[in-house]
């Protein structure tokens, strides 16, 4: 089902932003132990998945767009690299069910409010911008397909 | 009070093997009054995912830079640091780490800055411990406060800047970079673009040994004979020398440091912080391109 507001994600960075320095790395590691496996579809073909490389670590991601212009977010990451699973598993939390305007309407630095720069350093911080960054641009890429 | 080595046969062919710890040893270590075990990761989560019991983790980005100057802690921040880890300027540290310790090696070589005496790695690091599937713990340790002196660091010894190295053009200098970041091919590792420079290529006259030439695929150290032949019969280093190392910020380039200064035994190694992200966006500075050593 479609959503109007990026509700999700605005909860997500108010609860970041609620707790004490300590919790918010908790609070991290509980979004990175909640990153859905792929779907057969995907785990099955990697070819379709586009790697982050604005990460360190290696992040795949790969976006749908339904007829109804609803977004789905996917991704993977391996267990090693705990901090950019937790970005990943907020971008798919948090934008899957939007709709496509909703998405590209997410402000580019939406990483930097969940007050994670001065806890993880901004340059980490970075990894989650360039996964939003990658996810807009397949949705625009979908959109295109999906007119042409 | 001094903690023991590790005296077992795996590291004595090595210059200073009581700069090891193998993971047998520190499992039957872990209780040694004296002994600090320290975690430092490139993820800055991992420490949380489970760690060996007891260790502290120390964070390369957050803790050992300053945040406004591009440079390490000061003595005051340094000493405040260990004193609210609990760390003696006696004890024995032993650092571990993931991607085969290069985040505990840059670690040890910001201890040394400081001149912390007895400062080891724990060979293979955090892989090797979970491969071995020993103990590994989410509780945090509760370690009192300690009080640490502050001490003058040492910039001197171990560590060369952007003019140091200009000077050294000519003298050995090992590049531990990727053989694409080397040739110019790219002016970031694969997957660090925000850690790039403007330009691509190396140091004029710098030899190209990528640092995981040094590691085994467990991420032990390899032999002192294997080591040799890739650093001595390879890129040429001889007895004596006096070497630079560097590579994009500093952290690959004192993984290899600690390599030939604790495992080889050169004097004198400085590591190159400032590495690519300075070089390669300085103004007028010699480049070379190229595959070709030096």
């Amino acid at each position: 089902m479609a959503s109007d507001s990026p509700s999700v994600l605005d909860d997500i960075a108010t609860d970041f932003n609620e707790l004490s320095p300590q919790d918010r790395l908790t609070f991290l590691l509980e979004f990175a132990n909640e990153l859905p496996e792929l779907p057969p579809r995907y785990a099955e073909h990697p070819e379709l998945l586009e790697r982050v490389e604005e990460c360190q670590s290696p992040v795949y991601i790969f976006v749908e767009v339904d007829a109804a212009d609803v977004v789905g977010v996917f991704a993977t990451a391996p267990r090693e690299a705990p901090t950019t699973r937790g970005f990943a598993s907020i971008l798919v939390q948090g934008l899957t069910g939007l709709t496509a305007a909703k998405v590209l309407g997410v402000p580019d630095d939406f990483p930097s409010s969940l007050g994670l720069n001065d806890l993880i350093s901004p340059l980490r911080v970075r990894g989650m911008t360039g996964m939003l960054w990658r996810i807009k641009r397949q949705i625009k890429t979908r959109l295109t397909e999906a007119t042409s | 009070m001094s903690v023991s080595f590790d005296t077992s046969d795996r590291f004595s062919d090595f210059a200073h093997p009581e700069a090891l710890v193998s993971t047998d040893w520190l499992r039957a270590n872990l209780e040694t009054p004296g002994l600090v075990v320290i975690e430092c990761d490139e993820d800055v989560l991992l420490y949380e995912t489970g760690h060996v019991p007891g260790a502290v983790k120390l964070d390369w980005h957050t803790e050992l830079n300053d945040s406004v100057v591009r440079d390490y802690l000061s003595p005051e921040d340094f000493s405040d640091l260990m004193r609210r880890k609990g760390i003696s300027r006696d004890d024995t540290l032993v650092i571990y780490g993931d991607k085969s310790n290069w985040w505990a090696t840059y670690a040890l070589w910001v201890f040394k800055l400081y001149g912390h005496d007895d400062v080891r790695i724990l060979d293979g690091g955090r892989d090797k411990w979970i491969a071995e599937a020993l103990p590994l713990t989410t509780e945090k340790p509760d370690r009192a406060e300690t009080e640490y002196p502050v001490v003058t660091r040492d910039d001197e010894r171990i560590r060369a800047f952007l003019s140091d190295t200009m000077s050294h053009i000519g003298k050995p200098m090992i590049d531990v970079r990727s053989p694409e970041e080397f040739s110019g091919e790219r002016t970031h590792m694969p997957s660090y673009p925000e850690e790039g420079a403007l330009r691509g290529g190396h140091i004029p006259g710098a030899a190209n040994v990528p640092w995981a030439r040094a590691v085994n695929e467990d991420g032990t150290f390899k032999s002192r004979s294997d080591l040799e032949a890739t650093y001595m019969d390879g890129a040429g280093l001889r007895k004596g020398d006096d070497i630079i190392a560097y590579c994009r910020i500093g952290e690959r380039s004192s993984h290899s440091w600690f390599v030939l200064t604790y495992l080889l035994g050169f004097e004198g190694v400085r590591n190159y912080d400032g590495s690519w992200t300075e070089w390669g966006s300085a103004v007028r500075v010699p480049i070379e391109k190229g595959a070709t050593v030096g």
